[in-house]
């Protein structure tokens, strides 16, 4: 991560920890000093957004864009404006947190002219080899094929977030690099990096993301 | 060990019905299960079943009434409003005693409602749902574990009693991630000899009906069904308890409002209030008796619901209201916290010394 992009894509087979990687990211941005939005292209899924940390995104003074009734009851795929001021006005970084899989990819597309044509993005892959549809390489290969199809933008990274939840220790993270590399090689794809979570220490290339509290992180009393 | 994934509870769903042999399933989208319609079609191509997305939660039902009459293991899933439309085609199965398995994750209530995580159809799941006498066997998972293994068991219990069974689950639970371990085999295909598979004209015909317009063959048939489930009752009640061994007070709550439930008992118990859980895992066969014996030692009981307070009066019928039940709850799509249930246990606890 040694050259900043203007935009970066945050793509992945759904629930694989796009919008966590996301939000991390813009903050991360944000703390080197950079102006930084973030844009919530989620138009499939209801229930966990980027929007679940407006409060975060705000005190860090990242402005948060997202579908006019995200969070709210209507469940309404309609796209705000304000997702071309991040596009095409190219006085900002931005990170793009995008919907699951192909089906939620949809939405990306309509802005891949406007990101192709300037063409100072990377296009991120999220990989959880945990998840049970993407255990393999070869099967998280298919799911990149199957988003590059629906959007239009062939990816450019991949970030491996394999993790089990709140079982996540150092060994969990560390059995997938070979899968991670797999995947590299198998798409010709550099790593950019590993995500984990603060306190998993002896992770090569890794990134610490702050997890999210959400409302249904209930901790079982021991 | 089997190896361990990460899952969302309606993934957890869809993969444990193909575990348990399910290679049929029906349904149409809605919020918040629609996972378990995406990753069935998904999945039931590669391994020889059929996923079809029919035109409405009516059609899919009637297509489960036909495939769990041929015999096979077959589910439907829904939320809330698309539950309401499967009830007449959940009565022609009860009444064709054919096994069949019906997901509800439900949501905030009633018409459309919201999308939010909701409790409040206890009542349609526990005493029927459809016109008739009849009753599933409902299962409430509390983990995303146990929307796997109880979707396995309710496979297993609507084969082994002929009766549709429901598995209760809510929005949350179908949309939260926690790790899962997937047994690798399951149970053994259980013999159905009424099912309608072609007689190959070397036996008689089997039929499947749920119409008698003799209405003593009707009536007795009523009677031999309420044999089973009276068996149902005496045999496959299921509930967790938790601190209740010296309990002065009892929380009853069953999914997720156990889990925030099991927070509020243990900051209670810091507190020095001797208070216990019951968890029900079966809602219908309801745990009448562990409730009975409970109401013998405690001196009150809250009831934490995600409603507006329904399986309050299965413990008010179960104590036989020999103490006072208090209701702790949230509605339309809201969740109580552990604080809300912990003052709620404090004033119990003040008022019933």
């Amino acid at each position: 991560m040694d050259k900043r992009k203007r935009l970066y894509i945050i793509a992945g087979h759904y629930g694989s920890g796009k919008t966590n990687i996301a939000v991390n990211l813009a903050l991360k941005l944000k703390s080197e000093g950079l102006n930084t939005k973030i844009v919530d292209l989620d138009i499939v899924n209801p229930y966990f957004r980027t929007k679940d940390s407006a409060k975060v995104l705000e005190e860090a003074g990242i402005e948060l864009i997202s579908p006019a009734f995200a969070n709210t009851n209507v469940d309404l795929p309609a796209l705000p404006k304000e997702v071309y001021g991040v596009v095409q006005a190219r006085d900002c970084y931005g990170v793009i947190d995008v919907g699951g899989d192909d089906r939620g990819a949809y939405a990306l597309g309509r802005y891949a002219p406007e990101i192709l044509e300037e063409n100072n993005f990377e296009m991120c892959f999220v990989a959880n080899f945990y998840r049970p549809l993407t255990k393999t390489a070869q099967e998280a290969l298919e799911v990149m094929r199957e988003i590059e199809e629906a959007c239009k933008i062939k990816f450019t990274a991949i970030i491996n977030n394999s993790n089990l939840g709140c079982e996540t220790t150092e060994e969990t993270v560390i059995s997938t690099l070979e899968k991670a590399k797999e995947l590299c090689e198998l798409s010709g794809l550099p790593l950019l990096f590993n995500a984990v979570e603060k306190g998993i220490k002896n992770v090569p290339d890794s990134f610490n993301l702050e997890l999210q509290e959400k409302y249904y992180d209930i901790k079982e009393s021991k | 060990m089997a190896e361990k994934v990460l899952m969302k509870g309606n993934e957890a769903i869809a993969e444990a019905a193909i575990k348990a042999g399910c290679r049929l399933y029906f349904g149409y989208p809605i919020t918040p299960q629609t996972e378990i319609a995406a990753y069935m079609a998904k999945r039931m191509p590669k391994i020889g079943g059929t996923f079809l997305q029919a035109e409405s939660e009516v059609s899919a039902i009637n297509m489960v009434y036909g495939v769990a009459g041929a015999g096979f293991r077959v589910m439907t899933s829904s939320s809330s409003p698309g539950i309401s439309l499967k009830q007449e085609g959940i009565s022609y199965i009860a009444g064709a005693d054919l096994p069949a398995l019906i997901v509800n994750v439900q949501r905030g209530g009633p018409g459309l409602g919201g999308i939010q995580p909701s409790q409040s159809d206890y009542f349609q799941a526990t005493k029927g749902g459809g016109h008739g006498d009849y009753h599933l066997i409902v299962l409430a998972p509390a983990s995303v574990q146990e929307m796997a293994d109880l979707t396995i068991k309710a496979f297993d219990l609507a084969d082994k009693y002929r009766v549709p069974t429901m598995l209760l689950a809510d929005g949350t639970m179908g949309q939260m991630m926690e790790p899962v371990e997937l047994p690798e085999t399951t149970s053994e295909p259980v013999e159905k000899p009424w099912a309608v598979t072609g007689t190959k004209m070397q036996r008689k015909h089997n039929i499947i009906n749920s119409l008698y317009l003799n209405p003593e063959l009707l009536e007795k048939t009523n009677f031999e069904r309420f044999e089973r489930y009276k068996q149902i009752e005496q045999n496959e009640v299921m509930f967790e308890e938790y601190m209740m061994d010296d309990a002065e007070y009892c929380v009853v709550a069953f999914g997720i409002a156990a889990r925030v439930s099991k927070n509020a008992v243990t900051a209670a118990r810091r507190k020095g209030i001797k208070v216990g859980l019951i968890r029900p895992i079966t809602l219908w066969p309801f745990p009448v008796d562990v409730l009975k014996k409970a109401a013998d030692k405690v001196k009150g009981f809250v009831s934490v619901e995600l409603s507006m307070g329904q399986m309050i009066e299965d413990i008010k019928l179960a104590t036989e209201c020999r103490r006072p039940v208090v209701l702790c709850n949230r509605s339309g799509g809201m969740i109580p916290t552990p604080e809300h249930v912990l003052e709620t246990i404090e004033n119990l606890a003040k008022e019933n010394k």
